[in-house]
């Protein structure tokens, strides 16, 4: 499984990274998250905003930062 | 406005009961202006940020695009302008935005007038203009922002620059297809509640200032103060005011306020309606970004038609309301 957010390195990038790995460790996962700041990247994934989190190279939340728990849930919902 | 009725008796009470400032003076009525202001903006800014905040979470960029692929080009300049009123714009979100249409066969010019109509008609400048001008005003000013974006993205398709913009963009190609889950009604809401608290915190300290010295201006400068400097007899004052606003973009909402104030010294509307488009459609941070994936020449050009639409629409205004 691969987990990866994606951003311009902006403020609200960041934010949704520090979430995210936060959501892993409380999920009690072994998974490390990927930073990624390629932009064309985001565009492979099909989204135009960014942050955008990729579980298993698939977006799935694009635009804005989730609070911690939804980002548990999606995380969840794609193991 | 008269839903703002009870907010008139909140800040009046506050003012002469609470503050205990002798009624009647200029310092209460300031005081007084500075209250009512304050709380109307915030409520405003709330409750229209969070409903654009819905409206958007069915209509996000990919979705979006996904529309403007499948119009030809001219209704595609309206919708893409249209649909830049609902879309936040900062600077960061430019290179996405700008890489996904145009990899996607979204046309040079479509996209320019979404890049255009989205920071230009933005829903916190939408909120300030109606409640420091109202909503004839408002009006106006999105009407003149699309007719300028929609026109803008006419001239640059027909200018034929794609080869101004950097040779890597068209390398690659993008789908259009995303896989993104479908959000739910939860979903909309807590996104809505969070933005509008995300944009609340951003511009809070910029309203309040602006307000103040709104209210001080309001208060303590001279009716017709700026009349002879900026004036509607005075030619230079629209691109003046367009010059100056361009350096300004990150202040938005505080400048609104301000300048509302200012109206009421003698600058003209027209002036007004310039300035503020030029503080949100010309922004120095977006053109550097923009350098990035075009060459200096296109931003240029993009400035230039997008300038002179408001210098235009600011004379045009001026005469228009002189009337």
């Amino acid at each position: 499984m691969t987990i990866q957010v994606l951003g311009s390195s902006c403020p609200t990038c960041k934010k949704l990274f520090d979430l995210t790995n936060e959501a892993v460790t409380e999920l009690g996962l072994s998974i490390s998250v990927e930073y990624i700041t390629d932009i064309q990247k985001i565009i492979e994934l099909g989204c135009m905003t960014s942050p955008v989190l990729a579980v298993n190279n698939k977006p799935v939340i694009a635009g804005f930062v989730p609070d911690l728990e939804k980002i548990k849930v999606v995380i969840q919902n794609s193991l | 406005m008269s839903i703002f009725y009870p907010v008139e008796l909140l800040s009046k009470w506050l003012t002469l009961s609470i503050f205990s400032i002798t009624p009647k003076t200029l310092l209460a009525e300031t005081v007084n202006f500075f209250i009512y202001d304050t709380i109307k903006i915030f409520v405003l800014l709330s409750v229209i940020i969070f409903i654009i905040s819905i409206i958007r979470s069915f209509l996000p960029p990919e979705k979006i695009r996904f529309i403007l692929s499948h119009k030809n080009k001219y209704t595609g300049n309206i919708l893409a302008s249209l649909l830049g009123i609902i879309t936040p714009f900062c600077s960061c979100s430019a290179i996405p935005l700008f890489l996904g249409f145009i990899q996607a066969g979204i046309p040079l010019g479509t996209t320019f007038s979404f890049l255009v109509a989205s920071p230009m008609i933005n829903e916190v400048a939408l909120v300030l203009l109606l409640g420091m001008f109202g909503w004839k005003i408002a009006l106006i000013y999105i009407v003149s922002g699309l007719f300028i974006a929609v026109l803008s993205g006419i001239i640059i398709d027909k200018m034929k620059v794609e080869n101004l913009v950097e040779s890597f963009v068209y390398q690659n190609s993008a789908t259009l297809k995303t896989d993104l889950p479908n959000m739910k009604w939860l979903d909309r809401f807590t996104y809505a509640k969070n933005y509008t608290l995300d944009i609340i915190k951003k511009v809070w300290p910029y309203v309040i200032i602006g307000i103040g010295l709104g209210a001080w201006i309001h208060g303590y400068v001279p009716t017709d103060f700026l009349a002879r400097y900026a004036g509607a007899d005075k030619w230079y004052a629209v691109p003046f005011a367009v010059l100056i606003g361009i350096p300004l973009y990150s202040n938005a909402a505080g400048i609104i306020p301000l300048v509302g104030a200012l109206t009421e010294k003698g600058v003209t509307m027209g002036t007004t309606l310039a300035f503020m488009m030029a503080v949100t459609a010309l922004s120095l941070p977006e053109f550097m970004i923009l350098k990035r994936v075009m060459k200096t020449k296109l931003i240029l050009i993009f400035a230039g038609i997008v300038g002179t639409g408001i210098i235009f629409t600011g004379y045009i205004f001026n005469w228009l309301l002189s009337m």
